[in-house]
């Protein structure tokens, strides 16, 4: 087939959002050339596009654009659903199709022809429920509009099903046929009406993904899988030394290399200074196949220079952390509410303890990587990214080329968990491409991956409780002492210190009356970034522990506990991320279920321990809860519960899929997994010594059960992972009496028993 | 049918690809792949999965540890799981391999025919590797123990493996039926 376009036949709807996130619609004339960044695969003889995610083939295919970048979250099966729902057409005719990074210069400034694109924060559907399903009706209306006219019958008389507009006298219109006219009509002025829930046929119906057959043949193409004829594969050298510097190198023996071409430096970012290019300096091997590459750097003889944290060590950031909290001095006030103090003098009970959570590696199956290739006017890039528009401002910046000039690919992503948001491997790619003058294709290995990355935060958090004679409590402090998240971050981004580490409003803010958190910063060389539910991983193991601690010091049932201190069902401010509203009897219902679905409370005479925790994230709330036993040196998983609300569930089996997978997630991680450093080097560098769980180890299943909502949806990639090393770490206790405060759980727990 | 350079020939004939070549440099390897012989005339020790991809472009075996520990390359080696990132072209030489790409006949596999009912990738990434263990272990143990099929060792950093335990289930149903 042709990709050919016969632009005079063809009009296009240019929808885009502008910076408010209007929805802005308006027609303007196809360009001669194919539009630019519109993928191949999307153009033929035959077809017409009604706005940028709708294309429909005269035989009535429908072709649905995936803006989303899909990290295995499910959005280029959730977000096209979305339009099609609106679109009105069978799931059975819809062809996916991943569209690219959709950059426009507009009169207003910079915009997206496809809305925003980036996979962060599990905002996905929440976006796409209010702009996709828009599009959707939009390109419906035009459809219903252009058999209005064929038929000459008013509009609101006509309706529509599964890609055919009906009339009251039973004619039909496939939308085939009514496209080409649909496309030449002025679109709404106001937007149009959506569907009510009740009318919907595809949302809420368990959709398996779309592009399914070509992952099991393997014709499914990732990042790493994207050639290019000229293209020299590149791997490099870094310093293992956090903001170490090359001090001189020796390429004798690599040049020797079969298939190696050239060997060139790449300069890290200076010390202090802002990590918005490569993350580390070091040596790029270009070579015409990865195997030259690999053994060309194998043979590379490098020094380095150690750089200022050449003393760091985990053990010492721990000392660190803990004597900050110690000496309870110069903290960040994060939340202040009553008078603790006084909560204390009258207190029955007080209850301390402090939990001490590891930098974390994002550990994506498919590493970092790019094909990228830079010409005088113009540059490409193909790449498993999550920040699109931030690649897209790397190339920029780095090469001097107007955005517009910039191309950008997304292909599935083998993994995200936060470690795409960054750019750093475009940016090497960018500085390796210019040196060599050639398209370049980077590869990381698993090596480099754990070596250098934008890791979760390290640290501790001091908690402490107040009871009242009522063994109700009246008081608590949250402190924490971490490597702050906001360090040296790029394009000029403040943030307050305690982002992504200690956030005002979480549980039990606004439940307690005598609160404080109080952050403390430990200072450390460690690049840190955002991991799966950045916040909520770090801080939930933290909390939900110690709620279990003060249930067991004042002899209350941990769940009554939780749901006494959630209280009454009701909406109270939340100003972080997934806010404005938390809602208590969300997560005291969710939280209900889950006991109930694990048992809670029954007698066991097994030896089993059972454990539960709940967590708000992002807008959804979820509860965990495991039974566990102890045989010899082995932690047994028997039961896995997850229960989650994160609205009207878009695709059941998506969101199904997210729990289970983020409870193996949590597992994994809480089990077995940390980064240490030590002599201002990271300590791991590939599976064996950062042990993800196998199948043999993890639970067999995962009971989870979709709270049935009608509340607006939020996302569900990253819901599944904050309550399970607390609901793990309780469960242990009840199994052992054994209380691990700090994670990773299985070494420690083998320490103590 | 992905491209082909230059230096991967198709060889003319096919009489007996499986015969053992000697591991000189200078001599090509020959490796019989989806049936089909290619020649290698290049570093012998070069691992198999590298010759996968970035010679042959069958890309659907990936990277993921270099150090056979994660499962990602898995291909099959005379019908047995392998790891293709550390298995040497001059070992590869002299058997019969076969990649994801290579397992669908006129039908697809039972194997990805169950994983595509049980929805089971999530990123995907390692599904391809998955899909060969599983292949593997049926074929040796057509009714799999759940202890059988936690024996596959592949990583899947989504948490995929309740949906590939139920997948490898449903396979071994598939294929007691086709064997009726």
């Amino acid at each position: 087939m042709t990709a050919r376009v016969d632009a005079g036949r063809r009009r296009f709807l240019a929808i885009s959002l502008t910076a408010a996130g209007a929805l802005v619609v308006g027609i303007r004339r196809a360009n001669a050339a194919p539009t630019p960044g519109v993928p191949p695969e999307l153009l033929g003889d035959d077809l017409t596009d009604l706005g940028p995610f709708v294309r429909i083939e005269r035989d009535n295919r429908i072709v649905i654009g995936a803006r989303g970048c899909e990290i295995g979250q499910g959005v280029i099966t959730s977000l096209p659903m979305l339009v099609a729902e609106e679109l009105d057409v069978d799931w059975a005719q819809v062809r996916v199709v991943q569209l690219p990074y959709g950059y426009i210069d507009t009169d207003q400034g910079p915009s997206n022809r496809y809305g925003d694109q980036g996979a962060g924060g599990s905002t996905s559907v929440s976006d796409g429920w209010k702009d996709l399903r828009e599009a959707g009706a939009t390109a419906r209306w035009l459809l219903v509009q252009a058999a209005a006219k064929e038929w000459g019958l008013p509009a609101e008389q006509l309706r529509t099903e599964a890609g055919e507009v009906l009339a009251p006298d039973g004619r039909k219109l496939s939308y085939g046929a009514l496209a080409r006219s649909a496309a030449a009509i002025a679109p709404p002025d106001q937007p149009v009406a959506l569907k009510r829930p009740e009318q919907f046929r595809i949302i809420g119906k368990p959709t398996r993904v779309v592009d399914a057959r070509e992952i099991v043949t393997g014709r499914s193409r990732f990042g790493i899988d994207e050639y290019a004829a000229d293209a020299l594969v590149a791997v490099i050298l870094r310093c293992p030394y956090l903001d170490g510097a090359l001090e001189s190198f020796d390429d004798a023996e690599t040049r020797k290399v079969a298939g190696v071409v050239d060997v060139v430096a790449i300069a890290g970012p200076k010390p202090g200074e802002p990590f918005d290019g490569p993350l580390a300096s070091g040596v790029a091997v270009l070579a015409e196949h990865t195997w030259a590459a690999l053994r060309g750097r194998e043979l590379l003889k490098v020094q380095w220079k150690q750089g200022p944290w050449s003393g760091e060590s985990s053990g010492a950031l721990a000392a660190r952390a803990n004597e900050l909290l110690d000496r309870n001095e110069g903290g960040t006030g994060v939340r202040h509410d009553g008078d603790y103090a006084k909560a204390r003098k009258q207190a029955r009970n007080v209850v301390e303890a402090r939990y001490e959570v590891p930098f974390l590696a994002h550990a994506t199956m498919e590493p970092p990587g790019a094909l990228i290739e830079i010409k005088q006017d113009s540059a490409r890039l193909v790449a498993s990214l999550q920040s699109p528009g931030g690649a897209s401002e790397m190339i920029a910046r780095m090469t001097g080329l107007a955005r517009k000039d910039i191309e950008v690919r997304m292909t599935r992503a083998g993994g995200g968990f936060g470690r795409r948001l960054e750019n750093d491997f475009v940016a090497e790619a960018v500085l390796v491409a210019k040196a060599a003058g050639k398209p370049v294709k980077l590869m990381w290995t698993r090596e480099d991956d754990l070596q250098h990355d934008f890791y979760r935060p390290f640290g501790v958090h001091a908690l402490s409780a107040t009871l009242d004679r009522r063994k109700q409590v009246s008081g608590w402090t949250h402190r924490c002492a971490a490597t702050p998240r906001p360090y040296r971050e790029g394009g000029g981004r403040k943030r307050p210190i305690n982002t992504g580490c200690l956030e005002a409003d979480d549980f039990p803010a606004g439940l307690v009356a005598n609160l404080d958190k109080t952050f403390f910063a430990v200072e450390s060389g460690m690049p840190r970034g955002w991991w799966r539910a950045p916040l909520h991983t770090f801080h939930a193991f933290a909390v939900q522990s110690f709620i279990d601690e003060i249930a067991i010091a004042s002899k209350q049932d941990a769940v009554k506990l939780r749901l006494a201190m959630l209280g009454e069902p009701r909406k109270i401010p939340y100003s972080g991320h997934g806010g404005p509203q938390f809602d208590t009897g969300r997560l005291a219902e969710v939280l209900r279920r889950c006991a109930a679905k694990i048992g809670w409370g029954e007698r066991r005479d097994d030896g089993h321990g059972i454990g539960i925790a709940c967590h708000f994230t992002f807008g959804g709330y979820t509860a965990h809860a495991f039974e566990v036993s102890i045989e010899g040196r082995e932690l047994r998983i028997h039961r896995a519960v997850c229960v989650v609300d994160v609205g009207r569930a878009v695709n059941p089996l998506g969101v199904e899929a997210q729990m289970m997978g983020g409870t193996i997630d949590g597992l994994s991680t809480a089990l077995h997994l940390a980064i240490t450093v030590k002599e201002g080097q990271v300590q791991q560098h590939n599976f064996p010594d950062y042990p993800l769980l196998r199948m043999a180890q993890a639970p067999r299943g995962v009971e989870v059960e979709i709270v049935a909502s009608d509340a607006d949806p939020v996302g569900a990639g990253e819901m599944g992972v904050p309550s399970v090393a607390p609901a793990l770490a309780n469960a242990v206790y009840a199994a052992t009496t054994v209380r691990v405060r700090k994670l990773p759980l299985m070494p420690e727990l083998m320490r103590m028993l | 049918m992905p491209d082909q350079p230059a230096h991967a020939t198709e060889t003319a004939d096919s009489a007996d690809p499986a015969k053992p070549h000697p591991a000189r440099p200078r001599e090509p390897l020959q490796v019989t792949i989806n049936g089909k012989p290619y020649f290698h005339d290049g570093d012998p020790a070069m691992p198999l999965l590298w010759f996968l991809r970035d010679t042959l472009r069958l890309t659907g075996s990936k990277f993921g540890c270099g150090i056979g520990n994660c499962g990602a390359c898995t291909v099959l080696l005379d019908g047995k799981a392998m790891r293709a990132c550390v298995l040497p072209m001059s070992v590869a030489a002299t058997h019969q391999v076969t990649t994801i790409e290579g397992l669908e006949g006129d039908a697809l596999h039972p194997v990805q025919q169950a994983w595509i009912e049980e929805d089971v990738a999530q990123c995907g990434y390692c599904q391809a590797g998955q899909v060969m263990a599983a292949v593997d272990l049926l074929k040796r143990k057509p009714k799999p123990s759940d202890d059988d099929i936690a024996s596959i060792g592949n990583l899947c950093r989504c948490g995929t493996y309740p949906r590939i335990r139920k997948a490898i289930l449903r396979a071994a149903e598939l294929m007691q039926g086709e064997r009726k």
